[in-house]
């Protein structure tokens, strides 16, 4: 992850001797974050209230009042942690687009989940791509722990259904569902996916308790279609925000929250099981900062 | 499909009004429209800036100011010169002048490259009559090798892979073996990696330097934002390529990233993938994705096709009967048919000027076979019915129902957004005078 403003120091004699300039070149710095050019006009609308009613003059302040406008957009009313159901087996339910890294953060997730001694079951509802199951299956056999699977091509309803009905029987805490990568674009893919929320829901007596869209951050402006429209089929429940460790900065999250009001929940930073954290909207903000 | 056509109505005439003549301080407005649409598109900022820039010399030299359609006149030149750029250089398939062609795909994590190179080799067996190979070289994502084994399989064509080895080793030995056995293409699939991991650009440079590839490819996700263009430049300083898979053009994203990139790094896409199928997969055609960048470009042709379908008469007429709320279900059906004779519902969909399509995704019913389903209830009603809609009763809609195959309540769905859209369409014929309803709409 890079930094948002890269320096702001550098364009602050604008400031004093062009403002419209500065405001321009903040502005521009915001969008090649990937920040929508509406999302960062209104931002930057409350920045220069804010510096005008105050009449402020000195950068730090800038910055911060910038920091602030943001942390403001990501931070959610609610708890941003995960929710566990008091009645398990607690379901994930784990979906996005093609190759943004669900299975790879599904793992990181089981870890974590095991490391504070959860009982976890995978349930390897890809049945499309080709060695997804294989894939899945390799972090099961090093996390030591249970996987559910069908042939390939096989409905990816019954697999779902055979794995929570295994995880009420072996009274596991967690069952995380890894789904095929499809657009939000594809009707049918979509339906395929509330049949599978459906099945959940049945099966447990409630809605699913996290449905988590995997974003990966070098998307553009299409991350937030794609919240949207996985959103309007299924209601997420948060994002993960994938591969932060890369140069993009994920500024489309900060359009996302601020139009959808999607909370991000985690983010991941790598290929190892341990690059994933929570989300926190201060440090996050801090680290495009920094 | 209603809501569809109302915000197809209000971009329409909101966006593409005649104006008549152009001010200067109209071209800049209708290029800050441009410049909003391109960053919407991904492209990248520093980008737009130059391209607006060449874009205002070149509508200023053309007297653009005169034109009759102004801002129809510098959409086109947008659009032109996109399509310019990106078809500027040669693209399309080249093989070794001797001894087999080796490809080598890079790029970054999950941007499509085992799928694309088997589709790539799908590609050259069935269209060149290629013997084609691959070379299993991502060693670190698990189970990628099987990925690419089983993917082959289906089409037929051999692996090369080794366990626990490196794969520069690998490629090598690979690139040995196929040429002995006499493959006319060998490509190599490469694991993902970060443009700024120094080791892993590293080891393509190594595979390159020992396997020397006559084609590198650089495979780029199209749903790609800003950093396309420093993702780029990145990989191409290390492994010079030469050209651009383009995939998952299957979403709805503008695929700005395309722009971005040939503008900074001047490199060709040689190919797109548009889904997850074999097949999905064709050379590059500059028009197509200038288009979906530009988003507002494609009003142009949405109108040209319009007109050569629907006769300036026709339109007329309707707007009359708009005006006079008398539309009725024959119009509709001669809507319906005219809209069919366009293409798909999908392609005109993706060809009208709606910033917010997602919005409208959600009620929409893309399906053709959706109107097909509007049209035979409206077949199943009498000619009087059909003139004048506010007759059907209960027992008319049952009859209705039955003849066309369908319950009353899908009969009842059609009446509602019929009159709902009479309703609409009446307001915007109260601005008549204003502006033109063109032709092809209902
Ligand atoms: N650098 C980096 N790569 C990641 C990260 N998460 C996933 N990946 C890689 O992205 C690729 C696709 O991941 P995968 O989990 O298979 O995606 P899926 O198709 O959405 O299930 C793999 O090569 C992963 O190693 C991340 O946080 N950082
Ligand atoms: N919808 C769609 N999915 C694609 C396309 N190309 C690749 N994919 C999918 O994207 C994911 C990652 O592709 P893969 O070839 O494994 O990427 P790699 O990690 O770069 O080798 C897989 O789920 C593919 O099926 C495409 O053009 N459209
Ligand atoms: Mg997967
Ligand atoms: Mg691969």
């Amino acid at each position: 992850m890079q930094k948002l403003i890269k320096n702001l120091s550098y364009i602050w004699n604008k400031f004093k001797n062009d403002r419209e300039s500065f405001w321009d070149e903040l502005e521009e710095q915001m969008v090649t974050s990937d920040i929508s050019i509406n999302t960062a006009s209104r931002i930057l609308e409350e920045v220069k209230n804010h510096v005008y009613r105050e009449n402020i003059n000195n950068l730090e302040k800038v910055k911060s009042s910038l920091k602030q406008q943001i942390i403001e957009i990501l931070k959610c009313n609610g708890d941003s942690k995960l929710n566990i159901s008091s009645r398990p087996p607690t379901v994930f339910l784990i979906i996005g687009v093609n190759g943004v890294g669900k299975t790879t953060s599904i793992a990181k997730l089981a870890n974590m989940f095991k490391k504070n001694g959860k009982k976890v079951l995978l349930s390897a509802a890809d049945t499309y791509r080709s060695a997804a199951t294989e894939q899945l299956q390799y972090y099961a056999e090093i996390l030591g722990m249970d996987m559910v699977c069908h042939q390939k091509f096989s409905d990816p309803g019954a697999v779902v259904y055979d794995s929570v009905e295994k995880a009420k029987a072996r009274g596991t805490d967690l069952v995380i569902i890894d789904t095929a990568g499809r657009m939000h674009t594809s009707y049918n893919l979509m339906e395929e996916l509330k049949k599978i929320k459906k099945v959940i829901c049945r099966r447990i007596g409630r809605e699913v308790d996290e449905i988590l869209l995997v974003v990966d951050s070098t998307t553009g402006q299409n991350a937030r279609n794609q919240a949207e429209l996985f959103n309007n089929s299924l209601n997420l429940t948060g994002i993960i925000l994938t591969k932060t460790d890369s140069t993009s900065k994920g500024g489309i999250v900060i359009t996302i929250k601020n139009d959808l009001n999607i909370p991000i929940k985690l983010i991941t930073n790598g290929e190892k099981l341990e690059d994933i954290c929570y989300f926190d909207p201060v440090r996050f903000t801090e680290l495009i900062f920094s | 499909m209603f809501d569809l056509l109302t915000a197809k109505f209000e971009d329409l005439f909101y966006k593409i009004r005649n104006k008549g003549k152009l001010s200067p301080n109209d071209l800049d407005s209708a290029l800050r429209e441009i410049k909003l649409a391109l960053l919407e598109a991904d492209v990248n900022f520093k980008v737009v800036k130059e391209f607006i820039e060449n874009v205002k010399a070149k509508a200023t030299g053309e007297k653009i100011l005169e034109s009759l359609t102004p801002y129809q006149h510098v959409v086109k030149i947008v659009n032109e010169e996109i399509i310019r750029m990106l078809g500027s250089s040669s693209s399309g398939v080249s093989f070794a002048s001797r001894g087999p062609t080796i490809i080598m795909t890079v790029g970054l994590h999950g941007s499509g490259k085992t799928s694309s190179v088997i589709k790539l080799a799908n590609f050259l067996k069935t269209k060149f009559q290629k013997k084609v190979s691959v070379i299993a070289a991502d060693v670190y994502r698990p189970a990628a090798v099987l990925q690419l084994e089983d993917m082959a399989k289906n089409i037929d064509v051999d692996v090369y892979s080794e366990n626990n080895s490196d794969p520069v080793a690998i490629s090598v030995r690979g690139v040995e073996l196929f040429k002995k056995s006499g493959s006319d293409v060998i490509i190599i699939d490469t694991a993902g990696r970060l443009h700024i991991d120094e080791n892993m650009m590293d080891e393509i440079a190594n595979i390159r330097n020992k396997t020397t590839p006559h084609q590198i490819y650089l495979v780029l996700d199209a749903m790609t934002g800003q950093e396309a263009v420093n993702i780029a430049s990145s990989f191409n300083l290390r492994v010079e390529c030469d050209g651009i898979i383009l995939t998952k053009l299957d979403s709805d994203t503008r695929g700005g990233a395309a722009l971005s990139v040939y503008y900074v790094v001047k490199k060709p896409v040689k190919f797109v993938s548009n889904g997850e199928k074999i097949d999905d997969f064709d050379i590059f055609y500059p028009d197509r994705i200038a288009s979906r960048i530009l988003g507002k470009g494609d009003i142009l042709t949405l109108i040209e096709k319009a007109e050569k379908v629907v006769s300036e008469k026709e339109a007329k007429g309707i707007e009359e009967k708009i005006y006079r709320n008398e539309l009725n279900f024959e119009d509709f059906v001669a809507q319906i048919r005219s809209l069919k004779k366009m293409g798909s519902i999908d392609k005109i969909f993706s060809m009208m000027p709606i910033v917010n399509k997602s919005k409208i995704f959600k009620k929409v019913n893309l399906d053709d076979s959706h109107l097909s389903h509007i049209e035979a209830i409206i077949n199943s009603m009498t000619v009087d019915e059909r003139r004048k809609p506010h007759i059907i009763n209960g027992s008319r809609k049952k009859r209705i129902a039955k003849g066309s195959g369908n319950s009353v309540s899908e009969v009842n769905k059609l009446l509602e957004q019929f009159s709902k859209t009479k309703q609409m369409l009446k307001q915007f014929s109260g601005l008549k005078g204003k502006f033109k309803l063109p032709p092809g709409n209902f």
